[in-house]
């Protein structure tokens, strides 16, 4: 072996690296302007919105299939697939009749039998699909446009269910890929939706890229929401993740990208400085910060240890932990529910409001019989929401007199420990934060973290029968008001018993280019309607 | 030397199985959970079980690594919990990124480190030696990410010279590539060329005070080929092997750099593996980043004999 020999072999392999499997396509200066480059608040790991429940998951398949209903701004459930829909008398049956000329994006037709595979699928994995399933009869095609759901018992929601943007949404697919089982992954990605899912230029956690599908046929009405005509004007998005906010924002200033869904608030007074860039609040429907108890050991096994945490913290505290000093970003939160919503109530809320007052809150955590023992508190440090409010908590704890074990780690590790229902000094927990997408916390229809049955509710597992009680008549409600009045007496009762401790409402912003328009604000980023000029 | 080098190779397969037992048992006992993150934040305790059970997380240690040991004996690196995808095929998308961007900075690097530290060495305790070992200290403490913005900031958003972000195949043309990599490889090399340079002086000062430098003089050679081609050939296996070990160097920082520069290159492919809890994935890149060590040495070996005759394996 000499010299040449070596230097050819190293200059052939680097090459043969550098060339392979790396073409993509080459965009002229024309498809540019109807190209969208989009840098979406995380990164699309999976591509499977029944398997994974992740938002980013979700809304990308917003692009790709298509939902039977629609929420729409004002909340309400329209008709997207469905062309009609009637029910029995009795309020058991449902009948279901889709738009014609629906097409999968390999060209054939939609299909009951592929409606019925596809609600079947959702149905397993979604908290509304699983009442419904719990009092199903049959799900069948009647004909190839025609299929009907029998229940044992009314489902007044049914439409709601079917339209929601809760994640899983009941997103319609080839019964082939429909037929996966609803714990396993997908492995084709045949849309029913505007655009096509080119597998092809996919690299997780880089990019992911969707084309227009030509044969889509929207709905004539105006888009809102998940409703209406999904009108797409442009002919290719690209989804760019960047991991590093300081670089999204650089990269969007220096026109690389055209919209960023979720700037953070340190670095948006940079963003509303470039004459170039448009900021603006991206979902209204916000966040509520939150942290959970664990029911099951002390001291939060006692509602008046739980109460007393509430009694003391100051959720202005948290907010500006989380958002910094924009007040347009936050605001209390006396309850669970998220504000300025067609059936928000804050019923029972008084004890977050006011001024804090910790020594009614010590009294009654020393009636509680706490005495001193460690109270290990789970921080993922690696999230800048729960480190913010993890670092709030532990002050506030330590100003109540608990002896704070502070668990520093990270969200995978959070993720895992909170399902621990072991003593706290045996691998378990008695506390850990988080925060849920306001869009889940509208109504208890898809909001599992208010949920207090026990075992059977999410991490901390509380148990409050009248919490229960009261979401169950929610979901009997019949109109607005009586929604509205379920609503208020879960509020209360849930407060009551502290199901969970929630820590106020914030918003983000999002950002884009200003020769880029038609950007909705909701609770998901929606790309039909918007178009670039050059 | 085709059979050291062949020897050298059937050498690394104990080594791999090594660190395959050494990687594998480290993450299973390592805290978190992919069915827990795949579930999503809402997701009940039954269906975080169910998902376990479907990625077969709930088999006993020895089954799992057996058959992980099975499929990648068979070529099979295996598939990714989150992706659906093969771990190869993952792999090789980032492949062309991360090499690229080594290629890149490992070129730079040569270019400036070397002739740096010869001048210093030349120069020794004169102020130039000062100013290029001051840059070389500096260089060496300055955070990778630290560089990296100061760099996207003036050259990127200031001057509009080149992209904050991103990477264009090769395919597409060698000034879109190139672009792209400048940034970050200036960012990445900082603390390699600083590293050379040093290593380049020193070894340069001892070789500069042989009998056959000043002979060299004496003959009347010119500085830059005594310089050049009697000193730094006789340096250069300090320097070989310090440029070898700094590809491990250039691998740990490739995870911030690429980060920083939304490169999507395997160092970022490891980081959110790891953060997602990705088994196979983390498993697959360990490998290889092993493998890729242990070649860079057989490597560093081999180049030895082209630049010091007198080796011989």
């Amino acid at each position: 072996m000499d010299r040449r020999t070596v230097l050819k072999g190293l200059a052939g392999a680097g090459g043969l690296a550098l060339s392979g499997g790396l073409s993509a396509p080459a965009i002229g200066q024309g498809a540019a302007a109807r190209t969208l480059r989009f840098v979406p608040q995380a990164n699309l790991a999976n591509f499977d919105p029944i398997w994974g429940t992740q938002y980013v998951v979700r809304n990308a398949a917003a692009l790709v299939w298509d939902t039977l209903y629609g929420i729409d701004a004002q909340l309400q459930p329209q008709r997207q697939m469905v062309e009609s829909e009637e029910t029995t008398d009795d309020g058991k049956t449902w009948i279901f009749k889709l738009r014609p000329g629906l097409k999968f994006h390999d060209g054939e037709p939609v299909l009951s039998k592929d409606v019925v595979a596809s609600l079947s699928r959702w149905a397993a994995r979604d908290p509304m699909g699983l009442m419904i399933l719990a009092i199903q009869q049959e799900l069948t095609a009647v004909d190839d446009r025609t299929f009907k759901w029998v229940l044992k018992q009314p489902f007044p929601k049914m439409t709601y269910a079917l339209a929601k943007n809760n994640a899983p949404c009941s997103f319609i697919m080839p019964e082939r890929i429909a037929k996966t089982d609803p714990f396993k992954q997908i492995t084709e990605y045949v849309g029913s939706g505007p655009m096509k899912f080119a597998k092809g230029e996919w690299v997780p956690g880089a990019k992911a890229v969707f084309e227009k599908f030509a044969d889509y046929v929207p709905r004539q009405e105006k888009p809102s929401w998940l409703a209406g005509g999904k009108q797409m004007l442009l002919d290719r998005i690209e989804w760019i993740v960047m991991p590093d906010p300081a670089t999204a924002a650089a990269a969007l200033q220096n026109g690389e990208v055209d919209w960023w869904e979720n700037p953070i608030a340190d670095l948006v007074p940079v963003l509303k400085k470039n004459k170039n860039i448009s900021v603006d609040i991206g979902d209204p429907l916000g966040n509520i910060g939150s942290f959970r108890m664990n029911h099951l050991f002390a001291p939060f096994n006692d509602v008046r240890a739980r109460r007393a945490v509430l009694m003391a913290l100051s959720q202005e505290d948290y907010m500006r932990a989380i958002v910094g000093d924009d007040t347009a970003l936050w605001k209390p939160l006396p309850g669970f529910f998220t504000p300025d919503t067609p059936v928000y109530n804050e019923l029972g809320g008084d004890i977050l409001k006011g001024k804090r007052d910790f020594d009614a809150a010590k009294k009654l955590l020393a009636e509680s019989g706490y005495s001193g023992q460690p109270v290990t508190c789970l921080v993922a440090q690696d999230q800048p929401i729960t480190k913010a409010q993890g670092d709030v908590t532990a002050d506030l704890l330590k100003k109540l007199g608990m002896n704070v074990d502070f668990v520093a780690t990270d969200w995978g590790t959070v993720g895992s420990r909170r399902a621990a229902k072991t003593p706290p000094g045996q691998g378990g927990w008695n506390m850990f934060h988080s925060w849920h997408a306001g869009a889940d916390c509208i109504t208890p229809a898809a909001y599992t973290a208010i949920r207090a049955n026990g075992d059977k509710a999410w991490f901390g597992w509380p148990n409050s029968p009248n919490t229960e009680k009261e979401i169950t008549s929610w979901f009997d409600a019949k109109n607005v008001e009586e929604e509205k009045a379920a609503i208020g007496r879960v509020n209360k009762a849930a407060i009551e018993d502290v199901v969970y401790a929630p820590t106020g409402f914030f918003l983000t912003y999002t950002a884009w280019r200003k020769n880029v328009s038609g950007i909705a604000k909701g609770p998901l980023p929606f790309f039909w309607g918007v178009s670039k000029s050059a | 030397m085709l059979s050291y080098i062949l020897r050298r190779i059937v050498a690394t397969l104990p080594v791999m199985a090594i660190v395959a037992l050494f990687v594998f048992s480290l993450l299973y006992i390592a805290p978190g959970d992919p069915a827990v993150v795949i579930a999503g934040d809402q997701a009940s305790p039954e269906d975080v079980e169910r998902i376990r059970q479907s990625l077969g997380l709930d088999r006993p240690f020895l089954i799992q690594f057996g058959s992980w040991v099975w499929r990648i004996l068979h070529g099979d690196l295996g598939t990714s919990i989150f992706t659906n995808l093969p771990v190869s095929a993952m792999i090789g998308q980032r492949l062309g990124p991360t090499l690229s961007l080594m290629i890149v900075t490992l070129l730079l690097t040569i270019v400036v480190a070397v002739p740096l530290g010869v001048v210093a060495a030349w120069k020794a305790g004169s102020l130039i030696d000062r100013v290029i070992m001051g840059f070389a200290v500096f260089g060496f403490s300055l955070p990778v990410f630290v560089v990296g913005y100061m760099l996207a900031y003036i050259f990127a958003l200031e001057l509009e010279w080149l992209p904050v972000q991103g990477y264009t195949p090769l395919t597409q043309g060698f000034w879109p590539w190139l672009e792209n990599l400048i940034l970050p490889a200036v960012a990445l090399g900082c603390v390699y060329i600083a590293l050379v340079a040093r290593i380049t002086r020193a070894a340069m000062l001892e070789v500069l005070q042989q009998d056959y430098i000043r002979t060299a003089k004496a003959k009347g050679l010119g500085q830059g080929g005594i310089l050049f081609i009697h000193a730094l050939k006789n340096a250069s296996v300090p320097i070989v092997t310090v440029i070898g070990i700094g590809i491990a160097l250039l691998i740990g920082g490739a995870v911030v750099t690429e980060s920083v520069f939304a490169i999507p290159g395997l160092g970022r492919l490891t980081i959110d593996a790891i953060l997602r809890r990705d088994y196979p994935v983390i498993q697959g890149i360990v490998l290889l980043f092993s493998f890729v060590y242990v070649l860079v040495n057989l490597m560093i070996d081999v180049t030895y004999t082209l630049v010091d005759p007198r080796i011989r394996y």
